[in-house]
Formats: C-alpha cells, sequence, structure tokens
C-alpha cells in the first residue's frame, strides 16, 4: 500500500469492515462500529478503559501484563501513543478503523495530560504527520467471519 | 461408484500417503464432500517410539486433542494448565462459579442449577466436522441451536419510532418492494440490454412468486402476502374463522431498518443452519476430552513460566498458582497453545521470527452477559423460542436459550454479545453497570417483563480475562504474508497450535485443525529422529 494514502483507506474500511472486521463469530446486529465521543476523556471511557483499566494503570499477573499508560515515561514523545494507535502492538489493535484522526488525537492529549504530566496537546495534523510515514495495516482477513 | 464409508476412507488414506494433502483434498471433492472443511478424519498416528513423550501446554481444545491423540499413538503425555479448570475459552459459567478480571473486579455467577452462560464459543456450524466428530467420539451430547427466528426481532433506534419490529415481516416486506421494484424495472425495458426476452419472462414469473406481487406486479396488503408475513387475525375456526391481512410496511420504513443485514448474515456460510450446542454447556467438549484423559494428565492451576529447548527435549518451568510450589516439566516435544497474548510476554526459547509472528497477532475483544428471568416470557408472551433480537444498541443482540423450552422456572438470556467499539465500552464497565445497561437496552424487545422477571446476571469481558487478555488472534492479508507461515513451522523440538495458527480463526474449528496439523508433523519429526 502506497504511504499517505493511508487515512483515506481507514477511513473507507470503517464502512466495510464493520464490527465484524475483528470478532471472528459476530452478532448480526450489524451496527456501525464508531463510538461518537469526541471528547478525549469519553474516547478513554468507551475504548481504552476496557484493557487499560479506568485509573489507566494496567494491570494483570507476571507475565499476562496490560501495560500502564498512567506514569508512563514513554508516552512523553507524543508520536509514541500515536504511532500505538496507528499501529498496534503485541496482542493491543490499531484503532484506524474505529477512531477518526481527530478522536486518536484527543484520546492522545487526554491520556498524555491526564494520567501523565505532558500538557503539550496531540493534533489532528500530529495523527496524519504520523500516519504518513507508516504502512497501513491492512484490513483483518475474515474468511470465517459470518458477515 | 457406490462406496461404503470404510473403503472411501481406504481409498482417501491411499491417495493421501501418494500424493500428500492437496491430493486428498482434491479427491475428496470429487467424491462428492468436503469443500467445507479440510479435516480428513482423526490423525493417524501410530507406532511412538517406546519412552517417547510430549508436553502439552494449555488445556483448550487445541491442548486437549493433542493430548488425546498423542496418547493413543503411545506417547507419555503431560499437560499443564494455568486455570482451575480444564477447557480454556470453551467455558461455560454455572451458578457459584467465580469471574475475576484484571483489575480485580469478582463476581459470583448466581444462576439457578442447570441454567448457564456460554461466554465464549456457543454455536456450533454443520460443517464444523472435526468437532462434530470429536463430540460423538467422545460421548457429548448435542442439541440444536436455534439460529434462524423469524419469529424475534430487529430494532434500530431511528427506524419506526424505536419500536422492534418481527423479522418475518421485515425480511418478507424488503424482499417484496424489491421484487416490485425490479419488475417495474424489466417492464420499462430499462433492463433489456442486461437480460434477454427469453430470461425476463422468468425473472417476471419469478419475482411474481416470490416476492408476493399482486396481478399489477405491485407488492400490497393481501392474505396472500400475510401467509408469509403473518395476519392482523390470523386463521381460525368456526363462525371467526376468516382471517385479516397484516399491512405491508412502506419502502422507506422498511429502509430504515436495515434488515438486510440480517437477512444477509444468516445466508453466512458460518452462520447457516442446521447448528448444534453441546446439552448443558459449551465446556461439556473441554470435560469430554479430560474425562477421556487418564487420570493426571492435566496438572491444572500450573502457570508457565519459563520454555527452554536443547538438542535432548523441552523444559517447561511452572509455578503452582494455588501452593506457589514451582518445579519443571521435560519431554522430547513440546505443543505449545498458549495464546499470543501471553506466550509473547514469556521467556521462550523460539526463533525471533515466531517471536516476531506472537507479536504481529492483535486479539479481538468481545463481552457476553447472561441474565437470568424468573420466567420464559419470551415463550409465554411473544412465541420466541430460541434465536436472536437484533438491536444496534451496545447490547448487539439478545439470544434465547435453546433449552428447558416450556419449562417453568428461571431461565438464562443471552443479554449481550457485544464486539468491536461496542465491546470496548460494555468492557470498560464494572459488572454492575454491564448488567444494568443491558437491562435498560434490552428492555427495548420486552418492555412489561424485562425489570420486572430479572433476578441476577454475570458478564465476561474478554479483553479483562487474566489468562488471555482478549477474545482471538487477527491476523490481516499483510500479516499472514509475513508470519504465518513463521508461526506455525516446527520451532527445533516445539509447535504452536490453537485457533491462532489457523484460518479458521476464532472458530473452535480452527483450534483442532491447528493441533491435528502440529501434531501430525511431531509424530514425523520423533518418527524419523
Amino acid at each position: 500500500m502506497r504511504r499517505g494514502a493511508f487515512l483515506l483507506v481507514a477511513v473507507g474500511m470503517l464502512a466495510l469492515a464493520g464490527v465484524a472486521g475483528r470478532a471472528q463469530d459476530v452478532s448480526g446486529g450489524g451496527s456501525a462500529a464508531t463510538p461518537a465521543a469526541t471528547e478525549g476523556r469519553q474516547v478513554y471511557e468507551e475504548i481504552c478503559q476496557a484493557c487499560h483499566m479506568a485509573d489507566a494503570k494496567g494491570g494483570g499477573g507476571a507475565g499476562a501484563q496490560i501495560p500502564a499508560l498512567a506514569g508512563n515515561a514513554k508516552l512523553k514523545d507524543k508520536d509514541y501513543i500515536v504511532t500505538l494507535l496507528l499501529k498496534g502492538r503485541g496482542g493491543m489493535p490499531w484503532f484506524t478503523e474505529m477512531l477518526s484522526p481527530a478522536q486518536m488525537a484527543a484520546v492522545s492529549t487526554y491520556v498524555r495530560g491526564h494520567f501523565n504530566a505532558y500538557p503539550e496537546p496531540v493534533t489532528e495534523a500530529d495523527v496524519k504527520r504520523v500516519a504518513a510515514t507508516l504502512d497501513a495495516p491492512s484490513k483483518p482477513d475474515c474468511m470465517t467471519c459470518g458477515n | 461408484m457406490e462406496m461404503t464409508g470404510q473403503t472411501r476412507r481406504d481409498l482417501l488414506t491411499m491417495i493421501g500417503k501418494a500424493g500428500g494433502a492437496l491430493a486428498m483434498y482434491q479427491a475428496m471433492t470429487a467424491l462428492g464432500h468436503a469443500a467445507e472443511t479440510q479435516f480428513t478424519g482423526p490423525p493417524k498416528l501410530s507406532g511412538a517410539k517406546k519412552g517417547a513423550s510430549v508436553l502439552v501446554l494449555g488445556s483448550g481444545l487445541a491442548g486437549m486433542v493433542a493430548a488425546y491423540e498423542l496418547i493413543k499413538a503411545g506417547y507419555k503425555v503431560q499437560v499443564l494448565e494455568f486455570q482451575d479448570r480444564p477447557g480454556g475459552r470453551n467455558y461455560s459459567v454455572r451458578g457459584g462459579d467465580k469471574i475475576v478480571e484484571v483489575g480485580g473486579a469478582t463476581q459470583t455467577v448466581g444462576f439457578a442449577p442447570g441454567n448457564y452462560l456460554n461466554p465464549g464459543p456457543w454455536r456450533i456450524p454443520h460443517h464444523h466436522r472435526t468437532l462434530l466428530h470429536y463430540c460423538k467420539s467422545l460421548g457429548v451430547e448435542l442439541e440444536p441451536f436455534i439460529q434462524m427466528n423469524h419469529n424475534a426481532f430487529v430494532h434500530r433506534s431511528d427506524a419506526f419510532g424505536g419500536k422492534p419490529q418481527r423479522y418475518k415481516e421485515l425480511a418478507v416486506d424488503f424482499k417484496g418492494h424489491v421484487s416490485e421494484l425490479l419488475a417495474k424495472s424489466l417492464n420499462a425495458g430499462a433492463l433489456d440490454t442486461a437480460v434477454s426476452g427469453e430470461d425476463k419472462a422468468k425473472l417476471l414469473e419469478g419475482l411474481r412468486e416470490w416476492g408476493v406481487l399482486d396481478k399489477n406486479m405491485a407488492y400490497s396488503s393481501s392474505l396472500s402476502v400475510s401467509g408469509q408475513r403473518g395476519y392482523d387475525k390470523a386463521p381460525g375456526g368456526g363462525v371467526g374463522g376468516a382471517p385479516t391481512p397484516s399491512m405491508v410496511n412502506k419502502l422507506p420504513d422498511v429502509l430504515s431498518s436495515h434488515v438486510w443485514t440480517q437477512m444477509g448474515f444468516y445466508h453466512s456460510y458460518v452462520m447457516q443452519t442446521t447448528m448444534f450446542q453441546p446439552k448443558g454447556g459449551m465446556d461439556m467438549i473441554g470435560k469430554g476430552f479430560f474425562k477421556n484423559l487418564p487420570a493426571g494428565t492435566v496438572r491444572l492451576n500450573t502457570k508457565v513460566t519459563k520454555i527452554a529447548q536443547g538438542d535432548t527435549g523441552v523444559t517447561a518451568s511452572w509455578t503452582d498458582t494455588k501452593t506457589g510450589a514451582t518445579g519443571e516439566a521435560k519431554a522430547d516435544y513440546c505443543v505449545c497453545t498458549i495464546p499470543a497474548t501471553i506466550l509473547a510476554q514469556m521467556d521462550i526459547q523460539i526463533s525471533d521470527t515466531k517471536k516476531a509472528a506472537l507479536k504481529a497477532l492483535p486479539y479481538s475483544n468481545s463481552v457476553k452477559i447472561g441474565l437470568e428471568m424468573k420466567s420464559r416470557f419470551w415463550e409465554e408472551n411473544y412465541s420466541i423460542y430460541g434465536g436472536h433480537s437484533f438491536t444496534d444498541q451496545g447490547i448487539a443482540l439478545l439470544s434465547y436459550p435453546n433449552y428447558n423450552f416450556f419449562k417453568d422456572g428461571p431461565s438464562v438470556l443471552l443479554g449481550a454479545f457485544a464486539g468491536g467499539a461496542k465491546g470496548y465500552a460494555m468492557a470498560g464497565m464494572t459488572p454492575e453497570q454491564r448488567v444494568e445497561t443491558a437491562l435498560t437496552q434490552g428492555a427495548v424487545f420486552h418492555p412489561a417483563e424485562y425489570r420486572r422477571e430479572f433476578m441476577n446476571g454475570s458478564s465476561v469481558a474478554w479483553s479483562r480475562m487474566p489468562w488471555i487478555l482478549g477474545c482471538c488472534a487477527t491476523w490481516t492479508e499483510q500479516t499472514r504474508e509475513q508470519h504465518y507461515q513463521n508461526l506455525v513451522a516446527a520451532d527445533g523440538r516445539i509447535f504452536l497450535a490453537g485457533e491462532h495458527a489457523s484460518y479458521y480463526g476464532c472458530w473452535m474449528e480452527g483450534a483442532l485443525l491447528s493441533s491435528i496439523d502440529a501434531i501430525t508433523r511431531l509424530h514425523q519429526k520423533a518418527m524419523a529422529a
């Protein structure tokens, strides 16, 4: 995939993949996959805290951990969190199919400012800048998805 | 050519030996079965070298089938399982069970005896022949899973003023309106370049019958249409026996319901009837394997902390999560079915390419909620027996139980099956908030009864299950190309298996097929050594 076409493609995937993109046994409800939230705090609560927990401290036992976002020095570089949202990491998926660049910027700003002491906002332009340097993840394959 | 099952199998085995799996698969297709699965029968492993041993990590279905078949082949097998029960994602929760999440939230399930929730897999397609084979040979009794129910509801907040409609009414109306429009187009000559005169006549006849159109080729309210979508007054007996038709919905209303989503859903290969479920809960399959293994084969509460290998064997270091005791398990070979989310964090002696593959597998997320109700009001008041009512709200659906029809006493509904963004939103809530949300949203279908009949509820949020931290592995075209073969390839004496090591991700069938392939290669390697 050519670089730079990433965000355009990501928006297209919203319509194509929907909820069914990830879960391979699907409900069949077939409704929109995007949260309506625009504020960073709301996006955090609706998406991120499913794994990273309400206090952003992550959790789990030794060898089976969800990383903490609170007090995480890696977040000092704002491109780090943006890259995670765009590319995923380990068990964490990318969120290009679920969140708009504006939502990614908002939640990045919130996580860096609220759970860490990095007040400088992450902008939509930052998200697009980082996205332009990355290859987009391709659509989840779905031969047995039930959609 | 007429063949008995046995002679056909012999022929296939012969073809398989001569030409490999692909030749066998093509031959099977020619013989009129397969195409639906890559299952060619249980692996024919035998004659393991005396004393040869295999360590199996994880007792989900991939680990269980490996242990079961390798023991039959003559291997000495030890299975290590992190949890206090066998089965992995082959899982059911019942009254008294505890569900403990990352972050510490703990639920004690309050269901009455006999009731259960299947938090993971819950329906088995008729073409999952590997799984069906093992259910039969393990004595796991199956019953129908009511997948398709014309009388259940479809709800969208912005359609029909938010009032749920019966699936059969919407689906029949959609079919009728589309037929009418296509007939109009054909009769106006709009498709004359695409359809021959002869086919046009046939197609119009088909649309008239299929869409139940009237003599003017219009879709309109009539007793004939009511014969599909239901009546205002159903046919009866005696003096007042004559039925009255129901009124069809107008096209814009039907379109606002998006009913094509459900119509398409029921056409999906993995969603087509006939479907099955084990009597008493999905975990009967894991338990079926467990009972059929020699006592002591599976060591529960055993957390693997490190996996090393050398020229002579594999060593897994473990900690007993109850007693704190530590130990090492050694064997000639290892089948490792630990999910990628956990294995990617482990100290394991495998190649960098395999480590990279494990780290390239994000896991999906899903939440299921079981709600126990005092009575089966959906049966008594709505004539709904199994099947699903769909909604565009966060819960996505209600699914009605497929067992104990017509019985009095408490019954458990599936009150939510949320994936994607909705699954994350639901998982981020406390267990109490999830149940409250499920009650509020589910009440749209059964407003008079839902809260009145509610007794208790339990939820499983897969992203917070400490033993997996997710639901299923997600592959893309890119990651398949870069990593799939690296993931499934033998790494010295270690073979990975599980749904993540298959092209049938997130289904039990994929876990079994992956494991059968892994142990077949393991056996070949062991015999060649």
